[in-house]
């Protein structure tokens, strides 16, 4: 167990409790407007300060870390469920057309980066903390296919699989007994650094007013708010930035060691 | 006068002892050979040599190259002398070159880096080097253009470049065909006769060390444990473990007779083609002939081997009969059947036939147990045996190649490469097929392990009615494990016929040519 | 090498005639009716039926689909109806921002990267590398929005060595450049610590291979090995990352216009989802697609000049 591992698993933890906690208490509503409390810096009353509107922020950054582990969570899920058995699909028919249109459609969805489908998504069908999550989620889906299938090929070709085949297995059943578990450390791997990256999205997406609407909480809504405020309340960007820097960083330094401690020999993608 | 002195080197790497009071001596002209089997650190002594050991390695006692000691020279001297008063070719040709240069500016940076001369200069002696070992191709090549005998051959052009005193070899040919080998072992003789340069050869292969070699140094485990000139060494061999390494290399198996039988495998008249890229944007797909007009048989009981170098269509040749791929000409039948039947793989043929591969660091799904790994058949069976009964059926699988019962609950990774060899040979025999394909099954394998495995084969030959299709490069081996056999070049059968008849007395060129390249083991006055 | 230019320009044309179709259908089929969906829950029949006339909306769909794809390539994107102006006149400004912006931060990125993902790997293990590593694990973990806020705090507000927002226009180009600094640094340096990392990652792969060991072998040091042979064979997987970067930081660059209220294309979509105006949406997703499209055509280019193994494919 190395200390990225130990460091990373307790940021993420305290983050994830944070959020589970939200659902049972936090130390002020952050649904009540208390205007004559605004902008108090740390202390007293408020472990973190109010925001422009007097809510307590640390309530704030529990409630929004729920919404951020949540959509992250729901994207990484979309992306896997979709993405690997594709993956592992493209493989098994490696050089058929099946495989080519997969490949073709991996680059296309690539081509659009996830901001420009939330755009679409939101254009269409307004903005919501769903809508982010879908936009997250189909960006999610070539990123797990592509190393799915890059992955499998090289085990396709060893001779175990050649094995399988010569005692008449199919190759579904080949991508599911022998495959799949010979790629689920890197697929471990790979989801904490995609939920690393769907938390910044979310936040991006929040930010700009693509995600989340209030009164859901989220991380990114609070620093826009903060924006004007940067110079009079810093407090009120530094704190859920930080919130969103720790996140991430405890789950890349978890994914960092989850690699080293499974299988130093795990190639990740960082896109 | 000495060229090389190597003299009480030890390495340790992060505390472990690699190589312990090595010595050796040579002079110019002369060819040494280290042999031993993995493990005895060969390799490591070249490296030493080189002054290129891995990280955290330490090195103790004398290496010294004409008067310098290799041991206490600098880093940047020893760049200098590398490539310059010393020359290495490893092992693996496909991945020694820069896949992004030219072959002729590979060459050329060995000059430019040593000495001062113009670009223009250092390319047309590049280009000389390369014609000198038998290159006939423009300078101006990629690496990935050329096969692995020609690969080699511009390693070596790098090494000699510079007309280096010492050439160091580590396992220069054992990648190669036999022939391309025998074409190599004749260019590296050449150039240490013309540039009056030791060779100094690391090979585990003895019949290559007899043919080459002034003088052998054997290792064991890290250390010397004989060494002589060659001729005096075979004659008279005083350590036992080179006295069992030797006889290991020219082990030869006992088989049970053969007995005549009906035939089981037919292989008539096979074609198979596959389709190749594009020239052409209309007009039918460019096909390559993998296969032409392959036919043969194989008898019940009956023990087949196939020989032939890379690219002669072997494992095409294998998976067609396994049914894992259709033909496009021809007809292959088991006991009848047709071992193709479309989409749906004929399981009722497929088990009479099972396959044990060459690397034995590849057959395994590292994630399962021995008992599901060789229980991995029963999927071809109707009613695949369960409970106590596939019990049974494990522990005698793995009673008859040698293991134990316990040995079913570990992970693969457990095991050494003899024993993952086993460990296939179970998995193969727990249908109890009428047919196993043994592809360069021992290939891999260390000398002493290889003879224990062909021992094993031949007691199960004892034991049950066991008819196989042997395939390797390794003549010697074929020779001691068939009845009859095959030579394939190009996709053709050239040769056919009883083993001692065409070994002894070879029809087609071709097998004459493979059997000439084929470096022998003179066969030493042995206590039998 | 023409041969492997052509399929990756046939590659170019399908994604981009797949794409148009992707977005056409989002924008045009799905809202069901996209004069009803622009107007809004209170608009008049009459009026939602005039405003279907003029976009041409009851011709069949391809007839509308092909009528836009030639309008695109004529350089015609339609008419905004919230601003009654050619699309391709409000995008025309805009887009003089982002995209200088984005290739500033590419530029930033890369200068920053290589350099030190090379020294990190040439001195790996040791106190250089733990640090570069370390600085990079904190830069792929900031949001650069965020990022840029602080340095708008930082270098704008407390040390006013930049202002703090706005974009004077490219009259004067090197105001014009110092007001996208900020910007781009705020977006380059987290690409940056990824970067890094991978060219790192990429160096250290080809330091393992066996074709250094013979540049050794031949007397080359350590380092010429490094940069002689194994950077050039490192590069190739480092560009497809450069590749994606650039999407990203075309994405990205719309959102840090937020923070320095640049009048980028990122003002322009916001408002115009805003409004429902479906028309410069569409126009500008597409020429934001195509823009990443071209630029990966163009890395699949560059790999070519530096791999030859794709050049000369049998």
């Amino acid at each position: 167990m190395s200390r990225n591992l130990i460091i990373g698993t307790v940021l993420t933890s305290i983050f994830v409790a944070l959020a589970a906690v939200s659902f049972v208490w936090t130390p002020h509503d952050i649904e009540t407007l208390d205007i004559p409390n605004k902008l108090q810096g740390p202390g007293g009353g408020n472990l973190l300060g109010t925001d422009h509107f007097g809510r307590d922020i640390l309530s704030m950054i529990m409630m929004g870390a729920r919404t951020s582990i949540a959509v992250a969570v729901v994207a990484v899920g979309i992306g896997m469920a979709l993405g690997i058995p594709l993956g592992l699909l493209a493989a098994a028919r490696h050089g058929s057309l099946l495989d080519e249109l997969i490949m073709r459609g991996n680059d296309l969805v690539f081509a659009f980066p996830s901001l420009v489908i939330a755009i679409l998504i939101t254009a269409v069908f307004g903005a919501s903390a769903v809508n982010a999550i879908i936009a997250i989620g189909i960006f999610n889906i070539p990123v797990f296919a592509r190393l799915t299938r890059g992955a499998a090929l090289p085990l396709w070709e060893r001779d175990f699989i050649l094995a399988a085949r010569v005692c008449g297995k199919s190759a579904t059943r080949i991508s599911v007994e022998h495959i799949l578990p010979n790629i689920t450390n890197l697929m471990i791997v790979q989801g904490t650094i995609q939920f690393s990256l769907g938390i910044l999205a979310e936040a991006a997406l929040s930010y700009i007013g693509l995600g989340a609407q209030p009164p859901t909480a989220s991380w990114g809504r609070m620093l826009a708010d903060a924006q004007t405020l940067v110079s009079i309340a810093p407090h009120t960007a530094l704190v859920p930035g930080f919130a969103i820097l720790l996140m991430v960083l405890g789950l890349n330094l978890m994914g960092d060691g989850l690699r080293d401690w499974l299988d130093p020999r795990i190639r990740v993608a960082r896109t | 006068m000495s060229l090389l002195a190597i003299k009480d080197l030890g390495v340790s790497i992060n505390g472990t002892a690699i190589l312990h009071d090595v010595s050796l001596r040579m002079t110019h002209g002369e060819i040494v050979a280290i042999t031993g089997e993995s493990g005895s650190g060969k390799s490591m002594t070249a490296l030493a040599v080189m002054g290129l050991l891995p990280r955290g390695a330490t090195a103790a006692g004398q290496i010294v190259l004409d008067s310098t000691d290799i041991l206490r020279t600098s880093e940047t001297d020893l760049c200098q002398m590398r490539g310059n008063a010393m020359g290495m070719v490893f092992q693996e040709p496909m991945t020694a070159l820069n896949p992004v240069q030219t072959i002729g500016d590979q060459v050329a940076e060995t000059i430019l880096i040593h000495e001062k001369t113009t670009k223009v200069e250092a390319h047309d002696r590049a280009a000389a080097m390369l014609a000198r070992v038998g290159l006939k191709l423009s300078p101006t090549r990629y690496p990935h253009e050329l096969s692995g005998g020609q690969r080699q051959r511009v390693v070596i052009a790098m090494a000699i470049a510079l007309r280096p005193k010492l050439l160091i070899a580590d396992e220069p040919t054992t990648a190669l065909d036999v022939t391309t080998q025998a074409r190599i072992l004749d260019l590296l003789r050449d150039l240490v006769r013309e540039f009056d340069m030791g060779l100094l050869i690391i090979t585990h292969d003895l019949a290559v060390v007899a043919d080459v070699a002034d003088k052998i140094v054997v290792m064991q485990k890290g250390r010397v444990v004989e060494a002589g000139a060659t001729q005096d060494l075979l004659a008279n061999m005083q350590h036992p473990y080179t006295k069992a390494l030797f006889e290991a290399s020219t082990h030869v198996v006992s088989l049970p007779e053969a007995k005549p039988s009906a035939p089981m495998l037919s292989v008539q008249d096979v074609v198979r083609d596959y389709p190749i890229t594009r020239r052409r944007l209309r007009g039918p797909r460019p096909m390559f002939r993998a296969l032409h007009d392959i036919s043969f048989e194989i008898n019940q009981g009956e023990r087949l081997g196939l020989v032939g170098e890379s690219g002669c269509g072997k494992s095409t040749l294998t998976r067609a009969i396994l049914g894992l791929e259709d033909v496009q000409g021809g007809e292959i039948r088991l006991d009848g059947q047709a071992v193709f039947a479309g989409k749906r793989p004929n399981l009722a043929v497929r088990r009479k036939m099972q396959v044990v591969f060459q690397d034995p660091y590849s057959s395994f799904n590292p994630r399962h147990r021995v008992e599901r790994l060789i229980t991995e058949p029963f999927h071809l069976l109707d009613s695949p045996p369960t409970g106590q009964a596939r019990q049974a059926a494990i522990a005698k699988a793995l009673g008859d190649v040698g293991l134990t019962p316990e040995d079913a609950s570990k992970f693969i990774h457990e095991f050494s490469g003899g024993q993952r060899q086993r460990i296939a040979i179970a998995r193969a025999l727990i249908v109890e097929p009428e047919l196993i394909i043994f592809d360069e099954a021992v290939s891999a394998l260390d000398v002493s392990v290889r003879a224990q495995v062909l021992d094993l084969i031949a007691e199960l030959c004892r034991k049950r009615p066991l008819a196989y299709l042997f395939i390797s490069h390794d003549l010697s081996v074929v020779r001691s494990v068939t009845d009859r056999v095959i030579v394939m070049q190009a996709g053709k059968i050239v040769e056919q016929g009883e083993t001692e008849a065409v070994f002894a007395n070879p029809q087609h060129p071709y097998t004459q040519t493979l059997i000439a390249a084929a470096p022998q083991l003179p066969q030493i006055g042995m206590v039998v | 090498m023409i041969r492997y230019a052509f399929g990756r320009l046939t590659s170019l044309v399908i994604s981009l005639i797949v794409a148009s179709v992707v977005i056409f259908a989002v924008i045009e089929v799905i809202p069901g009716d996209p004069a009803a969906f622009m107007l809004g829950v209170n608009a008049r029949p009459d009026t939602i039926a005039a405003l279907r006339a003029e976009m041409g909306l009851d011709q069949p769909l391809i007839t509308r689909y092909l009528a836009w794809v030639t309008g695109l390539l004529r350089g015609d994107f339609g008419q905004s109806w919230t601003y009654k102006t050619p699309v391709s006149e409000l995008i025309s400004d805009r887009i003089w921002v982002s995209l200088p912006l984005a290739i500033f931060a590419l530029g930033l990125s890369t200068l920053i990267a290589f350099p030190a993902g090379i020294y990190a790997a040439s001195r790996r293990g040791g106190p250089g590398d733990v640090t570069i590593m370390g600085a990079t694990q904190l830069g792929v973990a900031i949001p650069n929005f965020w990022f840029a806020m602080i340095l708008v705090l930082i270098f704008a507000i407390n040390l006013r060595w930049f202002s703090a927002g706005g974009f004077p226009g490219w009259g004067n180009p090197l105001l014009a450049i110092k007001s996208l600094t900020l910007p781009a640094i705020a977006l380059a340096l987290p690409q940056a610590a990824i970067l890094a990392r991978v060219m790192r990652s990429s160096l250290l792969d080809m330091l393992g291979e066996d074709f250094i060991r013979t540049a050794r072998a031949k007397g080359l040091s350590a380092r010429q090995a490094l940069w002689k042979h194994a950077l050039r064979n490192a590069l190739i997987p480092v560009l497809t990352i450069i590749g994606l970067q650039f999407s990203f930081l075309l994405a990205g660059g719309i959102i840090i216009e937020q923070v320095f209220f640049l009048p980028g294309l990122g003002r322009l979509i916001f408002q115009s989802i805003s409004a429902r105006d479906l028309i410069v949406v569409e126009s500008v997703v597409m020429l934001l697609v195509f823009t990443v499209i071209v630029v990966n055509f163009l890395v699949d280019l560059a790999y070519a000049a530096v791999d030859p193994r794709l050049r000369t494919k049998a």
